[in-house]
């Protein structure tokens, strides 16, 4: 590879972004495919006898609601604002995860609570990567990558309800009736 | 539309990399990438065929190797598969190939994210030196087969059963960030970057099956790294996703509860469409190599798009005929039976396309069009074995046994890795500017393909016969005769020479890096665009000033009228080669 | 032109190797000689395309080989002829497809008359189990398994009292009766596979799998493992033996039920002297717990290892041909790193079993009380 030193075309931070946003269009598509194999994962293994609900606590509707004003102000481009509502609920979350170890909820022992810990684990990591892009964007913002942080974190909330709705509303029993497992 | 991706005047991919370092190592240039990921990918395959090799000795010549015991030889078999799937071959279509091929073809200065891109060969090179690690650890690497079944692969009873796995698996789960890494780059250099002209239906086979299988693996991957992190879980943490109750050498183990046949789901979700991801790009490739060497325009270049995009597609819904005798629930065998024999219409037409492009043609004999034409007999025979097994009632007595390993090893070893060779040959002037010796090339092709075939093709009867898989030895069964423990050997003796004969190419690769006859700029007189850049080899931004402009597709071949046999994809387009058009025709 | 003329022999060789091959599938002893039929078919409708494509292949690259003055025609597709393909291929698929679901509709449905056979697959041995006079087998369990009980046995389930329980990895089967196989395991994957017989299936653990057969042919059949099962997959032999109902009957009668296998490991408790030695009690329970049980026998028998009884103090020849009396060093240090060393004539698969030193005494010191004295 001989190094020429020709000049190149001109910048253009527009055909950039456009690029930026088909590639975060595309790895949000790989989120999903890991997100919804995790799912049904968590379907077939909640189906067996051995699978006890384990009730929400109370601090995931704090995190949601902080993670819900977190997609609000990146919308409105308040980038600042925004990363710190992403943080806000992955402390809540923490929150979260004490309450559960205090009522005995553990890793072991119940699918569901094994689920619900690796589920929220991985969410929290997609979370802390995109704080990670967001300082990025900090160091050279512009409108179009706070948009693309925008989505990212809309994503994010909405991956946060599907998560939240499976750990509440898809107990053993319904899992067994969905996999058609005899109670 | 194609989009053009200039560049900031800051950016520093786009600089010209000025110091050993930045050119060499630390590169953000695709080429440089590709080569690292070649190299890489070629040394670890070396590892696995050494590994080969000692299995071999111990099948062939039992008990004469003391030090092939069980253990090992299982930790040889499992790590033997795993670095000739997932660390050589996915690896090197879509890191090494797909990295080289795609902005050349498509007419880009370089992939859309560069810096990505260097990080996803960095991974890769990470997480072969944690798989290679795994031989250091305490326990040895795993011998759980390299589909790493649970319960046994965490029990006592399996070698690596403490540290093997863990390694494993974490090697795994940072291949799979590389790939991701890579996967995005190609994805959206293909459909971002292409230069003017340059539609997706004038893109190179190359290209489409590269692309296609980039996006099954960004789709299937996740399912592997769901199974390996669940799996790991159990390992290290206790709980029970694979894991029922059960007890391991007498001990009553703390799990319960959990499916062994959960993670089999889950692997093979992501083990079928990974077997497509490597063969995509290898059809893609070799038609390519076909059209420029028969000097033909591929023959019904719009089907074969159909059909790699159709096998892409159904590829996701044929996984449980790798599950058939698993103890899942038995009527599942009716839709996957189904929809495997199913799969096997647009491959049959990919096969007749590539006879149908030599039809009529005017056929070179050069070394890459020899690796083609074995690639086709080699997947001809690997695809027609696999309607066996995947004929539900037919793979019933066959699983598990020789027949399988002669079918996988035909269809995923020797045909696709011809292709690698085939592709090698083809684009080493391009990579190098310097022709591959082609006495050398000719005794490695010659000794590779008669060789595999002869290990390959007789080991599907040792199947039907009900010898069995993954066996360390095999005393005194009466249903085996002594010529199939003679084969054995033989089959050895054969393996041993064409790994040998392995060690000539990687020669000629790096002798010829240096010393080889210089190349014309377009050797092989191809149409296609990765040839016309204005220095062989490609300078930093492909193009020089401009970027192409294309006017035809890639397969401009012994169109009539035109001086020449091959019309160049960015020559002007007075010059004729317009790709068949499908408005009221056909 | 070598390629062409190599190709075409590598096609003869292929086919005349298909026709004179020494090894086909086994002789057929059940009654699936229809998935031989279906791979017949098979073979000749993949055959007809193999030979087809790859002679067309072959006269295509002498035909049409460069030399001056050749070129190539222009002909970039042709719809018609495609779709004639695609036709002529569906009706391949569909030849093989049908006859090959058509005879797994018989496969997932077993006839209501079979015998039941309970498989259970172990590291590294297999155990059978029938139903007794009341017809059904009893519940098991993984935490039932011990030495005493090592098929897991619920003993509370009367159903299971009168099972007929055979261990060491030979079983009896009547001949031309419909057999019901119900597959189980306690510890990991296996498979129960009798290639004359065709019909298999994995064993899952935490699960039941099934599948079903009529052994046809009276003799005596090799059983395997075939699903990697940890290093002592290949080890995983049996023998099963097809003869007809009277002497299947007579050799079923001679087996112990639950009911007398509990008796007996009750008396041999009772007859463990009083006063017995404490260390040596320890010693045997965790002969028990530990797993040692699983491979070595206190009767003589050879299940995977040597069998405790009279080992100790006898002399031992290795693999390597160098002798070794046993002694307690020797049994120490084999404990401690079961592959330094292999026995001759027996698999290197001995697992590191986690002991500590007081336990490891305790164990030396009830295989010193079974040798004779």
């Amino acid at each position: 590879m001989n190094t020429s030193a020709v000049p190149l075309n001109a910048p253009d931070e527009a055909a950039r972004e456009r690029a930026l946003s088909a590639g975060l269009w595309a790895f949000l598509v790989v989120v999903t495919s890991l997100f919804s194999l995790f799912l049904t994962a968590y379907v077939m293994r909640l189906s067996s006898p051995d699978a006890v609900a384990i009730e929400m606590p109370w601090q995931l509707w704090v995190s949601t609601a902080v993670l819900t004003l977190g997609s609000v102000m990146m919308q409105r481009g308040q980038l600042n604002a925004g990363g710190a509502c992403a943080m806000g609920f992955l402390v809540a979350q923490w929150t979260a995860w004490q309450a559960l170890q205090a009522a005995n909820v553990t890793l072991t022992g119940n699918p569901a609570a094994s689920f619900f810990y690796l589920l929220t684990a991985l969410h929290g990591l997609h979370v802390a990567g995109g704080l990670v892009a967001w300082a990025n964007v900090q160091a050279a913002p512009t409108p179009g990558r706070i948009a693309m942080c925008a989505r990212y974190w809309h994503y994010l909330l909405l991956l946060w309800v599907v998560l939240f709705m499976a750990f509440s509303w898809i107990t053993p029993e319904v899992a067994r009736a969905i996999c058609g497992v005899k109670p | 539309m194609a989009y053009v991706i200039p560049t900031r005047p800051d950016d520093e991919s786009h600089h010209a990399p000025q110091s050993f370092w930045t050119r060499y190592v630390w590169s953000q240039d695709h080429k440089v990438i590709a080569v690292q990921y070649g190299c890489t990918a070629i040394a670890v395959g070396l590892v696995g065929l050494v590994l080969s090799n000692l299995m071999r000795l111990q099948l062939g010549f039992p008990g004469q190797f003391a030090f092939i015991n069980a253990e090992r030889y299982y930790q040889f078999v499992t790590m033997h598969g795993m670095i000739m799937v997932i660390y050589l071959l996915t690896a090197l279509f879509l890191g090494g190939f797909g990295n080289y091929l795609i902005p050349l073809m498509v007419g880009a200065r370089d992939m859309v994210f560069p810096y990505l891109n260097m990080l996803s060969f960095w991974f890769y090179l990470l997480s072969v030196v944690v798989l290679i690690a795994s031989f250091f650890v305490p326990g040895g690497p795993t011998g759980a087969g390299w589909t790493l079944y649970p319960p046994q692969a965490i029990l006592p009873g399996t070698p690596g059963h403490d540290w093997g796995i863990i390694v494993m698996l974490v090697s795994l789960l940072i291949f799979i960030v590389a790939a991701t890494m890579g996967g995005l780059n190609y994805v959206t250099t293909v459909l971002q970057a292409r230069c003017e002209g340059m539609t997706l239906l004038r893109m190179p086979l190359s290209v489409w099956g590269i692309f296609t299988a980039t996006i099954l693996a960004l789709l299937a991957f996740p399912a592997l790294f769901v199974s390996g992190v669940m799996m790991l879980f159990d390992k290290v943490l206790g709980t029970s996703f694979f894991m029922p109750s059960l007890v391991s050498m007498g001990q009553l183990s703390a799990h319960q509860g959990g499916s062994p046949l959960l993670f089999q789901h889950l692997f093979w979700f992501f083990g079928h469409p990974e077997v497509y991801i490597v063969a995509l790009p290898a059809f893609g490739i070799v038609s390519d190599l076909i059209s420029v060497h028969a000097r033909k325009a591929i023959f019904g270049y719009r089907t074969m798009v159909w059909a790699i995009v159709a096998i892409g597609g159904l590829s996701f819904v044929v996984w449980a005929h790798h599950m058939f005798v698993s103890g899942m629930n038995p009527y599942f065998g009716f839709f996957f039976a189904t929809s495997t024999l199913i799969i096997a219409v647009p491959t049959a037409i990919k096969v007749y396309n590539w006879l149908l492009t030599l039809w009529r043609g005017d056929i070179h004999l050069s070394v890459p069009m020899l690796f083609a034409l074995a690639f086709m007999l080699t997947f001809l025979l690997g695809g027609l074995t696999g309607l066996f097994l995947g004929n539900v009632s037919v793979d019933i007595p066959l699983s598990g046994t020789y027949f399988v390993v002669a079918h996988f090893h035909m269809v995923m070893g020797v045909a696709p890795l011809l292709v690698v060779f085939g592709g090698i040959y083809h684009w080493f002037p391009k990579i190098t500017g310097r022709m591959l010796d082609d006495r050398l090339g000719h005794l490695h092709f010659w000794v590779t393909f008669l060789g595999t075939y002869a290990i390959f093709f007789p080991m599907h009867y040792l199947g039907l016969l009900g010898m069995p898989r993954r066996y360390h030895h095999f005393t005194d069964y009466e249903f085996i005769p002594a010529s199939a423990h003679a084969f054995n050997a033989w089959i050895t003796v054969i393996a041993l020479i064409v790994g040998a004969v392995q060690l000539v190419f990687v020669f000629n690769l790096l002798w010829s890096a240096f010393r080889g006859r210089k190349a014309d700029p377009n050797p092989w007189q191809a149409a296609s665009l990765e040839w016309a850049t204005p220095e062989t080899p490609p300078a930093h931004g492909n193009w020089g000033r401009d970027l192409p402009v294309v006017h035809r597709w890639a397969y401009a071949y012994s169109v009539p009228g035109a001086p020449r046999d091959f019309i160049p994809q960015d020559a002007p387009s007075k010059e004729g080669g317009a790709e068949p058009t499908y408005g009221g025709a056909a | 032109m070598a390629i062409a003329v190599v190709l075409f022999i590598v096609v003869l060789a292929s086919l005349l190797f298909h026709w004179l091959t020494p090894w086909w599938v086994t002789p057929l002893a059940s009654n699936w000689g229809r998935m031989d039929q279906t791979l017949w078919i098979t073979f000749l409708i993949t055959g007809i395309f193999f030979a087809v494509v790859s002679l067309v292949l072959v006269w295509t690259l002498w035909r049409y080989r460069h030399r001056a003055g050749h070129k190539a025609a222009y002909e970039p597709d042709n719809p018609r002829l495609e779709r004639w393909l695609i036709g002529i291929t569906t009706v391949g698929i569909v030849g093989l497809l049908a006859p090959g679901l058509v005879v797994y509709a018989d496969y997932v449905r077993p006839p209501k008359d079979a015998l039941v056979l309970e498989v259970v697959g172990e590291q590294w041995q297999w155990r059978f189990r029938f139903e007794g006079a009341d017809g059904r087998l009893g519940g098991t369990d993984a935490r039932f398994v011990s030495a005493e009980n090592p098929f897991g046995l619920d003993p509370t389930d009367a159903r299971g009292l009168d099972d007929i329980l055979v261990s060491g990895n030979e079983v009896h089967m009547p001949l031309n009766r419909p057999v019901h196989v119900l597959a189980r395991s306690n510890d990991v994957l296996h498979d129960f596979y009798v290639p004359p017989f065709r019909a298999r299936m994995n064993i899952v653990p935490g699960q039941v799998s099934s599948f079903w057969f009529t052994p046809t042919v009276a003799g005596r059949y090799e059983s395997m493992c075939a699903q990697l099962c940890g290093v002592g997959h290949p080890n995983m032999r049996g023998i099963v033996v097809v003869e007809p109902e009277p002497a299947f009957r007579a050799w079923l009668g001679q087996q112990g039920t639950f009911t007398a296998a509990l008796a007996a490991a009750a008396a041999a408790k009772a007859k463990a002297p009083a006063g017995g030695n404490p260390l040596v009690d320890q010693g045997r329970a965790l002969a028990g717990a530990k797993g040692c049980a699983a491979c070595h026998s206190i009767d003589g028998r050879t299940i995977v290892g040597p069998t405790w009884k009279g080992l100790f103090g006898k002399m031992e020849t290795m693999d390597d041909g160098t002798t070794a009396r046993v002694d307690e060093d020797y049994l120490r240090n084999f404990i401690r790193n079961p592959t330094a060393r292999s026995v001759k004539g027996y698999p290197p698969v001995m697992p590191k079993v986690e002991l500590t030193d007081p336990e490891l005494d305790a164990l030396i010191a009830y295989i010193k009380a079974l040798a004779p004295q």
